[in-house]
Protein backbone atom coordinates (compact mmCIF):
# COMPACT_ATOMS: atom_id res chain seq x y z
CA UNK A 1 0.00 0.00 0.00
CA UNK A 2 2.73 1.90 1.28
CA UNK A 3 4.12 1.73 -2.85
CA UNK A 4 1.80 3.34 -4.94
CA UNK A 5 2.48 6.10 -7.08
CA UNK A 6 0.03 7.97 -5.69
CA UNK A 7 1.16 8.36 -2.02
CA UNK A 8 4.69 8.69 -3.34
CA UNK A 9 3.33 12.42 -5.44
CA UNK A 10 1.85 13.20 -2.47
CA UNK A 11 4.91 12.72 -0.20
CA UNK A 12 7.34 14.36 -2.69
CA UNK A 13 4.74 17.12 -3.55
CA UNK A 14 4.55 17.94 0.55
CA UNK A 15 8.73 17.78 0.98
CA UNK A 16 9.13 20.10 -1.85
CA UNK A 17 6.61 22.76 -1.11
CA UNK A 18 7.38 22.81 3.00
CA UNK A 19 11.60 22.75 2.31
CA UNK A 20 11.03 25.84 -0.66
CA UNK A 21 8.98 27.39 1.70
CA UNK A 22 11.19 26.69 4.92
CA UNK A 23 14.35 28.15 2.32
CA UNK A 24 12.90 31.06 1.67
CA UNK A 25 11.84 31.62 5.02
CA UNK A 26 15.31 31.06 5.83
CA UNK A 27 16.75 33.79 2.94
CA UNK A 28 14.33 36.33 4.30
CA UNK A 29 14.66 35.29 8.09
CA UNK A 30 17.91 34.95 8.85
CA UNK A 31 19.04 38.79 7.23
CA UNK A 32 16.09 39.95 8.84
CA UNK A 33 16.48 38.09 12.72
CA UNK A 34 20.02 39.17 12.60
CA UNK A 35 19.78 42.88 11.59
CA UNK A 36 16.97 43.25 14.35
CA UNK A 37 19.10 41.68 17.04
CA UNK A 38 22.05 43.26 16.35
CA UNK A 39 21.47 47.09 14.94
CA UNK A 40 20.04 49.95 16.86
CA UNK A 41 17.54 51.77 15.51
CA UNK A 42 14.21 53.48 16.34
CA UNK A 43 11.20 51.14 15.93
CA UNK A 44 13.56 48.12 16.74
CA UNK A 45 11.36 46.67 19.67
CA UNK A 46 8.78 47.13 17.52
CA UNK A 47 9.56 45.42 14.83
CA UNK A 48 10.62 42.65 17.05
CA UNK A 49 7.42 42.35 18.76
CA UNK A 50 5.37 42.26 15.24
CA UNK A 51 7.76 39.15 14.53
CA UNK A 52 7.01 38.05 17.62
CA UNK A 53 3.52 37.98 17.13
CA UNK A 54 3.90 36.35 13.76
CA UNK A 55 5.29 33.68 15.26
CA UNK A 56 1.67 32.83 16.39
CA UNK A 57 -0.25 33.17 13.23
CA UNK A 58 -2.54 30.92 13.22
CA UNK A 59 -1.86 28.96 9.23
CA UNK A 60 -5.82 28.73 8.37
CA UNK A 61 -5.92 32.42 8.89
CA UNK A 62 -2.86 32.99 6.76
CA UNK A 63 -4.67 30.49 4.22
CA UNK A 64 -8.15 32.66 4.30
CA UNK A 65 -5.93 35.60 3.26
CA UNK A 66 -3.73 34.42 1.12
CA UNK A 67 -6.41 32.51 -0.78
CA UNK A 68 -8.90 36.35 -0.94
CA UNK A 69 -5.29 38.04 -2.53
CA UNK A 70 -5.57 35.14 -4.99
CA UNK A 71 -8.98 34.19 -5.92
CA UNK A 72 -9.63 35.13 -9.23
CA UNK A 73 -12.19 38.30 -7.74
CA UNK A 74 -8.69 39.07 -5.72
CA UNK A 75 -6.28 41.44 -6.02
CA UNK A 76 -3.83 39.17 -7.51
CA UNK A 77 -6.40 36.72 -9.27
CA UNK A 78 -4.51 37.49 -12.70
CA UNK A 79 -1.44 35.39 -11.52
CA UNK A 80 -3.67 32.47 -11.55
CA UNK A 81 -2.08 30.67 -8.56
CA UNK A 82 -4.95 29.71 -6.60
CA UNK A 83 -5.24 25.67 -5.85
CA UNK A 84 -1.33 25.82 -7.47
CA UNK A 85 1.51 24.09 -5.36
CA UNK A 86 3.07 27.89 -5.31
CA UNK A 87 0.11 29.12 -3.30
CA UNK A 88 1.07 26.76 -0.93
CA UNK A 89 4.75 28.21 -1.06
CA UNK A 90 3.67 31.18 -0.91
CA UNK A 91 1.16 30.84 2.00
CA UNK A 92 3.77 28.73 4.35
CA UNK A 93 6.45 31.12 3.60
CA UNK A 94 4.27 33.94 4.93
CA UNK A 95 3.63 31.22 8.30
CA UNK A 96 6.94 30.20 8.64
CA UNK A 97 9.22 33.84 8.14
CA UNK A 98 7.98 35.29 11.28
CA UNK A 99 9.30 31.75 13.34
CA UNK A 100 12.87 31.49 12.07
CA UNK A 101 12.81 35.53 12.14
CA UNK A 102 11.85 35.70 15.73
CA UNK A 103 14.17 32.94 16.86
CA UNK A 104 17.08 33.72 14.95
CA UNK A 105 16.99 37.64 16.62
CA UNK A 106 16.40 35.35 20.16
CA UNK A 107 19.60 33.41 19.07
CA UNK A 108 22.07 36.35 18.24
CA UNK A 109 21.00 38.35 21.22
CA UNK A 110 22.17 35.70 23.46
CA UNK A 111 25.49 35.90 21.88
CA UNK A 112 28.24 38.36 23.91
CA UNK A 113 27.42 41.54 22.86
CA UNK A 114 31.21 42.25 22.64
CA UNK A 115 32.06 39.56 20.44
CA UNK A 116 31.34 41.79 17.27
CA UNK A 117 33.75 44.53 18.77
CA UNK A 118 36.50 41.89 19.31
CA UNK A 119 36.15 40.01 15.96
CA UNK A 120 36.61 43.28 14.11
CA UNK A 121 39.32 44.21 16.38
CA UNK A 122 40.67 41.12 15.10
CA UNK A 123 41.09 42.21 11.61
CA UNK A 124 37.64 40.63 10.82
CA UNK A 125 35.82 41.80 8.00
CA UNK A 126 32.43 43.01 8.20
CA UNK A 127 31.64 39.28 5.95
CA UNK A 128 33.61 37.66 8.39
CA UNK A 129 32.23 39.11 11.84
CA UNK A 130 28.66 38.49 10.77
CA UNK A 131 30.09 34.78 9.44
CA UNK A 132 31.42 34.38 12.70
CA UNK A 133 28.27 35.31 14.75
CA UNK A 134 26.44 33.21 12.99
CA UNK A 135 28.61 30.08 13.66
CA UNK A 136 28.72 31.00 17.13
CA UNK A 137 24.99 30.88 17.55
CA UNK A 138 24.54 28.02 15.16
CA UNK A 139 22.99 25.93 17.67
CA UNK A 140 19.83 28.11 18.21
CA UNK A 141 19.77 28.96 14.57
CA UNK A 142 19.62 25.31 13.35
CA UNK A 143 16.79 25.62 16.23
CA UNK A 144 15.16 27.96 13.99
CA UNK A 145 15.22 25.92 10.85
CA UNK A 146 13.71 23.37 12.55
CA UNK A 147 11.35 25.47 14.13
CA UNK A 148 10.39 26.85 10.55
CA UNK A 149 9.76 23.82 8.78
CA UNK A 150 8.26 21.92 11.53
CA UNK A 151 6.13 24.56 11.52
CA UNK A 152 4.84 24.17 7.78
CA UNK A 153 5.36 20.50 7.47
CA UNK A 154 2.38 19.87 9.86
CA UNK A 155 0.47 22.32 8.56
CA UNK A 156 -2.97 21.85 7.01
CA UNK A 157 -5.22 24.91 7.09
CA UNK A 158 -3.47 26.74 4.55
CA UNK A 159 -2.57 24.00 2.40
CA UNK A 160 -6.32 23.09 2.50
CA UNK A 161 -7.55 27.03 1.69
CA UNK A 162 -5.02 28.25 -1.39
CA UNK A 163 -4.34 24.38 -2.49
CA UNK A 164 -7.62 22.88 -2.51
CA UNK A 165 -6.80 19.31 -1.61
CA UNK A 166 -6.62 18.55 -5.48
CA UNK A 167 -5.86 14.91 -6.26
CA UNK A 168 -2.86 14.61 -8.55
CA UNK A 169 -1.97 18.41 -7.62
CA UNK A 170 -1.98 20.13 -4.60
CA UNK A 171 -2.68 17.18 -2.56
CA UNK A 172 0.18 16.72 0.39
CA UNK A 173 0.27 14.31 3.65
CA UNK A 174 -1.52 16.65 5.96
CA UNK A 175 -4.85 17.40 3.50
CA UNK A 176 -4.68 13.97 2.33
CA UNK A 177 -4.80 12.74 5.65
CA UNK A 178 -7.76 15.07 6.78
CA UNK A 179 -9.64 13.73 3.83
CA UNK A 180 -8.93 9.97 4.40
CA UNK A 181 -10.51 10.72 7.73
CA UNK A 182 -13.92 11.98 6.41
CA UNK A 183 -13.92 9.44 4.34
CA UNK A 184 -13.85 6.89 7.55
CA UNK A 185 -11.16 5.32 6.12
CA UNK A 186 -9.01 5.74 9.29
CA UNK A 187 -6.05 2.85 8.45
CA UNK A 188 -4.91 4.83 5.80
CA UNK A 189 -5.79 8.28 7.70
CA UNK A 190 -3.14 6.30 10.19
CA UNK A 191 -0.41 4.93 7.50
CA UNK A 192 -0.26 8.31 6.21
CA UNK A 193 0.28 9.78 9.45
CA UNK A 194 3.09 7.47 10.16
CA UNK A 195 4.51 8.52 6.64
CA UNK A 196 4.53 11.93 8.01
CA UNK A 197 6.44 11.16 11.27
CA UNK A 198 9.02 9.39 10.02
CA UNK A 199 9.81 11.73 7.42
CA UNK A 200 10.03 15.19 9.60
CA UNK A 201 11.49 12.70 12.09
CA UNK A 202 14.36 11.87 9.92
CA UNK A 203 14.76 15.44 8.53
CA UNK A 204 14.93 16.58 12.12
CA UNK A 205 17.94 14.00 12.65
CA UNK A 206 19.56 15.12 10.01
CA UNK A 207 19.56 18.78 11.37
CA UNK A 208 20.19 18.01 14.90
CA UNK A 209 23.50 15.75 13.76
CA UNK A 210 24.16 19.04 11.70
CA UNK A 211 23.74 21.12 15.09
CA UNK A 212 25.37 19.23 17.46
CA UNK A 213 28.26 18.35 15.53
CA UNK A 214 31.83 19.59 17.81
CA UNK A 215 29.56 19.38 20.80
CA UNK A 216 31.37 17.57 23.45
CA UNK A 217 28.19 16.00 25.04
CA UNK B 1 22.53 55.43 10.95
CA UNK B 2 25.23 54.57 13.33
CA UNK B 3 28.85 53.54 12.03
CA UNK B 4 28.42 50.40 13.98
CA UNK B 5 25.01 49.85 12.58
CA UNK B 6 26.34 50.13 8.87
CA UNK B 7 29.00 47.69 9.72
CA UNK B 8 26.65 45.03 10.76
CA UNK B 9 23.98 45.79 7.80
CA UNK B 10 27.00 45.31 5.36
CA UNK B 11 28.65 42.03 6.70
CA UNK B 12 24.70 40.59 6.68
CA UNK B 13 24.51 41.85 2.80
CA UNK B 14 27.81 40.48 1.92
CA UNK B 15 27.13 37.28 3.70
CA UNK B 16 23.68 37.13 2.13
CA UNK B 17 25.02 37.64 -1.11
CA UNK B 18 26.95 34.59 -1.06
CA UNK B 19 24.03 32.75 0.35
CA UNK B 20 21.71 33.97 -2.41
CA UNK B 21 23.32 31.95 -5.11
CA UNK B 22 23.64 28.88 -3.36
CA UNK B 23 19.70 29.16 -2.60
CA UNK B 24 18.51 30.11 -6.22
CA UNK B 25 20.37 26.99 -7.64
CA UNK B 26 18.76 24.82 -4.83
CA UNK B 27 15.38 26.51 -5.11
CA UNK B 28 15.83 25.81 -9.25
CA UNK B 29 16.38 21.90 -8.35
CA UNK B 30 13.45 21.66 -6.13
CA UNK B 31 11.27 23.53 -8.61
CA UNK B 32 12.28 21.73 -12.25
CA UNK B 33 11.97 18.52 -10.18
CA UNK B 34 7.70 18.72 -10.82
CA UNK B 35 6.04 21.72 -12.28
CA UNK B 36 5.78 23.56 -9.05
CA UNK B 37 6.69 26.65 -11.15
CA UNK B 38 3.86 26.45 -13.05
CA UNK B 39 0.92 28.99 -12.58
CA UNK B 40 -2.42 27.29 -14.49
CA UNK B 41 -2.43 28.06 -18.08
CA UNK B 42 -5.62 29.76 -18.71
CA UNK B 43 -7.19 27.87 -21.56
CA UNK B 44 -6.31 24.36 -20.72
CA UNK B 45 -7.68 25.02 -16.81
CA UNK B 46 -10.95 24.52 -15.83
CA UNK B 47 -12.03 24.71 -11.75
CA UNK B 48 -14.58 22.56 -11.00
CA UNK B 49 -16.63 23.92 -7.78
CA UNK B 50 -19.16 20.58 -6.35
CA UNK B 51 -20.15 18.96 -3.76
CA UNK B 52 -18.72 16.36 -1.00
CA UNK B 53 -21.27 14.13 -2.02
CA UNK B 54 -20.01 13.43 -5.65
CA UNK B 55 -16.59 13.64 -4.14
CA UNK B 56 -17.09 11.47 -0.97
CA UNK B 57 -18.66 8.77 -3.17
CA UNK B 58 -15.95 8.60 -5.32
CA UNK B 59 -17.96 9.52 -8.82
CA UNK B 60 -15.86 11.89 -9.72
CA UNK B 61 -13.02 9.41 -9.28
CA UNK B 62 -14.07 7.88 -12.15
CA UNK B 63 -15.55 10.63 -14.12
CA UNK B 64 -12.91 13.33 -14.19
CA UNK B 65 -9.85 11.54 -15.76
CA UNK B 66 -12.27 10.56 -18.55
CA UNK B 67 -13.28 14.41 -18.97
CA UNK B 68 -9.52 15.06 -18.95
CA UNK B 69 -8.45 12.71 -21.20
CA UNK B 70 -11.01 13.11 -23.83
CA UNK B 71 -10.93 17.19 -24.32
CA UNK B 72 -7.06 17.83 -22.95
CA UNK B 73 -8.32 20.46 -20.24
CA UNK B 74 -6.76 19.54 -16.52
CA UNK B 75 -9.41 20.01 -14.02
CA UNK B 76 -8.97 21.68 -10.38
CA UNK B 77 -12.11 20.01 -8.43
CA UNK B 78 -12.98 21.67 -5.36
CA UNK B 79 -15.74 19.94 -2.94
CA UNK B 80 -17.14 22.28 -1.28
CA UNK B 81 -20.95 22.57 -0.40
CA UNK B 82 -23.55 23.97 -2.71
CA UNK B 83 -23.92 27.06 -1.42
CA UNK B 84 -20.08 27.99 -1.45
CA UNK B 85 -19.47 26.61 -4.75
CA UNK B 86 -22.88 28.70 -5.84
CA UNK B 87 -21.08 31.61 -3.74
CA UNK B 88 -17.86 30.94 -5.55
CA UNK B 89 -19.82 31.05 -9.46
CA UNK B 90 -21.28 34.57 -8.24
CA UNK B 91 -17.76 35.76 -7.61
CA UNK B 92 -16.38 33.88 -10.46
CA UNK B 93 -13.70 32.00 -8.77
CA UNK B 94 -15.30 28.80 -10.61
CA UNK B 95 -15.84 27.85 -13.58
CA UNK B 96 -18.24 25.32 -13.89
CA UNK B 97 -20.51 23.91 -11.03
CA UNK B 98 -22.10 20.79 -10.25
CA UNK B 99 -24.70 20.93 -7.44
CA UNK B 100 -27.76 19.62 -6.19
CA UNK B 101 -30.05 22.25 -4.44
CA UNK B 102 -32.50 22.85 -7.32
CA UNK B 103 -33.82 25.98 -5.53
CA UNK B 104 -30.95 28.04 -4.95
CA UNK B 105 -29.39 27.13 -8.20
CA UNK B 106 -32.85 28.77 -9.94
CA UNK B 107 -32.16 31.73 -8.21
CA UNK B 108 -28.68 31.71 -8.72
CA UNK B 109 -29.97 31.49 -12.65
CA UNK B 110 -32.36 34.00 -12.18
CA UNK B 111 -29.29 36.25 -10.88
CA UNK B 112 -27.75 35.85 -13.87
CA UNK B 113 -24.61 34.36 -12.58
CA UNK B 114 -25.41 30.83 -14.70
CA UNK B 115 -24.99 30.67 -17.85
CA UNK B 116 -26.30 27.15 -19.10
CA UNK B 117 -27.75 24.71 -16.76
CA UNK B 118 -28.67 20.88 -17.74
CA UNK B 119 -30.07 17.86 -15.36
CA UNK B 120 -27.08 15.57 -15.17
CA UNK B 121 -28.73 12.78 -12.58
CA UNK B 122 -30.37 12.19 -9.18
CA UNK B 123 -30.46 9.68 -6.35
CA UNK B 124 -32.46 9.95 -3.27
CA UNK B 125 -31.64 11.48 0.41
CA UNK B 126 -32.27 8.66 3.05
CA UNK B 127 -32.39 9.16 6.79
CA UNK B 128 -29.92 7.27 8.59
CA UNK B 129 -29.78 6.32 12.65
CA UNK B 130 -28.74 3.63 15.14
CA UNK B 131 -30.51 0.58 14.56
CA UNK B 132 -31.98 1.11 17.79
CA UNK B 133 -33.97 3.58 16.43
CA UNK B 134 -34.85 5.76 19.91
CA UNK B 135 -37.40 7.99 17.95
CA UNK B 136 -38.72 5.10 16.20
CA UNK B 137 -39.04 6.24 13.17
CA UNK B 138 -38.25 3.76 10.87
CA UNK B 139 -40.58 3.74 7.64
CA UNK B 140 -42.35 7.28 8.64
CA UNK B 141 -42.55 10.01 5.74
CA UNK B 142 -39.41 12.41 5.66
CA UNK B 143 -41.54 15.39 7.28
CA UNK B 144 -43.11 13.33 10.23
CA UNK B 145 -39.95 11.52 11.17
CA UNK B 146 -38.43 15.18 11.66
CA UNK B 147 -41.39 15.81 14.31
CA UNK B 148 -41.19 12.68 15.70
CA UNK B 149 -37.55 13.32 16.35
CA UNK B 150 -38.03 16.63 17.42
CA UNK B 151 -41.13 15.59 20.25
CA UNK B 152 -38.76 12.93 21.18
CA UNK B 153 -35.48 15.03 21.51
CA UNK B 154 -33.05 12.63 20.05
CA UNK B 155 -30.18 13.50 19.08
CA UNK B 156 -29.95 14.65 15.43
CA UNK B 157 -26.38 15.90 13.39
CA UNK B 158 -27.32 18.48 10.97
CA UNK B 159 -24.75 19.58 8.03
CA UNK B 160 -25.07 22.92 9.22
CA UNK B 161 -22.70 24.16 6.11
CA UNK B 162 -25.31 25.45 3.76
CA UNK B 163 -24.55 22.34 1.55
CA UNK B 164 -27.67 21.17 -0.64
CA UNK B 165 -27.78 18.50 1.83
CA UNK B 166 -28.20 21.04 4.39
CA UNK B 167 -30.94 23.35 2.38
CA UNK B 168 -33.14 20.17 1.78
CA UNK B 169 -32.86 19.06 5.49
CA UNK B 170 -33.38 22.64 6.68
CA UNK B 171 -36.41 22.57 3.71
CA UNK B 172 -38.39 19.65 5.81
CA UNK B 173 -37.85 21.11 9.01
CA UNK B 174 -39.93 24.26 7.40
CA UNK B 175 -42.39 21.80 6.14
CA UNK B 176 -42.78 20.43 9.32
CA UNK B 177 -42.96 23.82 10.69
CA UNK B 178 -40.43 23.18 13.40
CA UNK B 179 -37.14 25.41 14.15
CA UNK B 180 -34.18 22.88 15.44
CA UNK B 181 -31.82 25.42 15.91
CA UNK B 182 -30.70 25.86 18.95
CA UNK B 183 -32.63 23.12 21.06
CA UNK B 184 -30.58 20.77 22.85
CA UNK B 185 -30.71 17.59 20.86
CA UNK B 186 -29.67 19.18 17.88
CA UNK B 187 -25.65 19.59 16.45
CA UNK B 188 -24.33 21.11 13.99
CA UNK B 189 -20.77 19.40 11.89
CA UNK B 190 -20.47 22.18 9.83
CA UNK B 191 -18.22 20.03 7.53
CA UNK B 192 -18.59 17.18 4.54
CA UNK B 193 -21.26 14.18 4.47
CA UNK B 194 -18.80 11.69 5.04
CA UNK B 195 -17.67 13.18 8.17
CA UNK B 196 -21.23 14.05 9.21
CA UNK B 197 -21.77 10.10 9.12
CA UNK B 198 -19.00 9.44 11.29
CA UNK B 199 -20.22 11.64 13.98
CA UNK B 200 -23.41 10.84 13.71
CA UNK B 201 -22.36 7.34 14.11
CA UNK B 202 -20.09 7.67 17.30
CA UNK B 203 -22.98 9.66 18.84
CA UNK B 204 -25.92 7.19 17.87
CA UNK B 205 -27.85 9.96 16.25
CA UNK B 206 -30.00 10.73 13.12
CA UNK B 207 -28.92 12.63 9.89
CA UNK B 208 -30.05 13.22 6.45
CA UNK B 209 -27.58 12.21 3.55
CA UNK B 210 -27.61 10.79 0.16
CA UNK B 211 -27.31 7.50 -0.58
CA UNK B 212 -24.45 7.56 -2.24
CA UNK B 213 -21.89 8.54 0.64
CA UNK B 214 -24.07 6.34 3.06
CA UNK B 215 -23.28 2.93 0.68
CA UNK B 216 -19.68 4.11 -0.03
CA UNK B 217 -19.14 4.64 3.80
CA UNK B 218 -21.34 2.25 4.94
CA UNK B 219 -18.58 -0.31 6.48
CA UNK B 220 -17.10 1.62 9.13
CA UNK B 221 -20.74 3.31 10.62
CA UNK B 222 -22.99 1.84 13.24
CA UNK B 223 -26.06 3.73 11.04
CA UNK B 224 -28.92 2.26 9.29
CA UNK B 225 -31.53 3.53 6.74
CA UNK B 226 -34.24 4.18 8.09
CA UNK B 227 -36.32 6.43 6.17
CA UNK B 228 -36.40 6.40 2.13
CA UNK B 229 -38.37 6.03 -0.75
CA UNK B 230 -40.06 9.40 -0.31
CA UNK B 231 -41.01 11.50 -2.67
CA UNK B 232 -39.35 14.76 -0.59
CA UNK B 233 -36.05 12.93 -0.71
CA UNK B 234 -35.27 13.31 -4.32
CA UNK B 235 -32.04 14.75 -4.90
CA UNK B 236 -31.09 15.96 -8.28
CA UNK B 237 -27.66 17.57 -10.14
CA UNK B 238 -27.55 20.05 -12.10
CA UNK B 239 -24.17 20.92 -13.95
CA UNK B 240 -24.41 25.10 -14.87
CA UNK B 241 -21.88 26.66 -16.85
CA UNK B 242 -20.90 30.46 -15.02
CA UNK B 243 -21.61 33.48 -17.40
CA UNK B 244 -18.67 34.88 -18.80
CA UNK B 245 -20.69 37.89 -19.37
CA UNK B 246 -20.43 38.65 -15.42
CA UNK B 247 -16.92 37.48 -15.39
CA UNK B 248 -14.95 37.29 -18.35
CA UNK B 249 -11.99 35.29 -16.67
CA UNK B 250 -14.01 32.70 -16.42
CA UNK B 251 -13.08 29.36 -18.89
CA UNK B 252 -16.32 29.38 -20.67
CA UNK B 253 -15.32 26.67 -23.17
CA UNK B 254 -13.77 24.52 -21.01
CA UNK B 255 -16.80 24.60 -18.92
CA UNK B 256 -19.71 24.28 -21.69
CA UNK B 257 -16.96 20.78 -22.97
CA UNK B 258 -17.44 19.74 -19.34
CA UNK B 259 -21.50 20.18 -19.36
CA UNK B 260 -21.49 18.74 -22.86
CA UNK B 261 -19.18 15.58 -21.62
CA UNK B 262 -21.79 15.18 -18.10
CA UNK B 263 -25.25 14.96 -20.06
CA UNK B 264 -23.50 12.87 -23.37
CA UNK B 265 -25.13 9.33 -23.60
CA UNK B 266 -21.45 7.61 -23.11
CA UNK B 267 -20.57 9.36 -19.93
CA UNK B 268 -24.66 9.22 -18.73
CA UNK B 269 -23.94 5.16 -18.81
CA UNK B 270 -20.93 5.10 -16.83
CA UNK B 271 -22.81 7.33 -14.32
CA UNK B 272 -25.67 4.73 -14.14
CA UNK B 273 -23.12 1.95 -13.85
CA UNK B 274 -21.18 3.50 -11.20
CA UNK B 275 -21.27 1.59 -7.93
CA UNK B 276 -23.18 -1.50 -9.22
CA UNK B 277 -20.33 -3.92 -8.96
CA UNK B 278 -19.22 -2.69 -5.08
CA UNK B 279 -22.94 -2.08 -3.86
CA UNK B 280 -24.87 -4.71 -6.10
CA UNK B 281 -27.04 -1.22 -6.92
CA UNK B 282 -25.74 2.29 -8.84
CA UNK B 283 -25.81 5.15 -6.55
CA UNK B 284 -26.53 7.48 -8.74
CA UNK B 285 -29.61 7.67 -12.08
CA UNK B 286 -28.73 9.18 -15.41
CA UNK B 287 -31.43 11.78 -16.17
CA UNK B 288 -29.83 14.05 -19.11
CA UNK B 289 -32.81 12.91 -21.41
CA UNK B 290 -35.07 13.99 -18.96
CA UNK B 291 -36.85 17.44 -17.85
CA UNK B 292 -36.90 18.93 -14.44
CA UNK B 293 -40.62 18.67 -14.72
CA UNK B 294 -40.03 14.96 -15.34
CA UNK B 295 -38.84 14.23 -12.34
CA UNK B 296 -41.70 16.70 -10.14
CA UNK B 297 -39.22 19.77 -9.56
Amino acid sequence: MFFNPEIFQITALSLQVSTLATGISLLIGLPLGTWLALGNFRGRSFLLSIVNTGMALPPVVVGLVVAMMLWRSGPLGDLRLIYTPMAIVIAQTIIAAPVVTGLTAAALEALDPRLSQQLLGLGASRLQMVWYLWREARLPLLAALMAGFGSVISEVGASMMVGGNIKGQTRVLTTAIVLETSKGEFETALALSALLLVLTYLINLALTRIQQRGQKR
Amino acid sequence: MSKENSLFVDGIIACMQRIFSIFVLFASVITACTGLESSAPASSNLILATTTSTQDSGLLDVLIPLFEAESGYTVQTVAVGSGQAMKMGEDGNADVLLVHAPEAEEEFMAKGFGKDRALVMHNDFVVVGPASDPAGIAGMAAVDAWKRIAASGAVFISRGDDSGTHKKEMNLWKQAALDPKGQAWYFESGQGMGATLTIASEKGAYTLTDRATYLAARDHLQLEILVEGDETLLNVYHVITVNPEKWEKVNYEGALAFLRFLIAPSTQEIIGQFGVDRFGQPLFFPDANKTDEDLGL
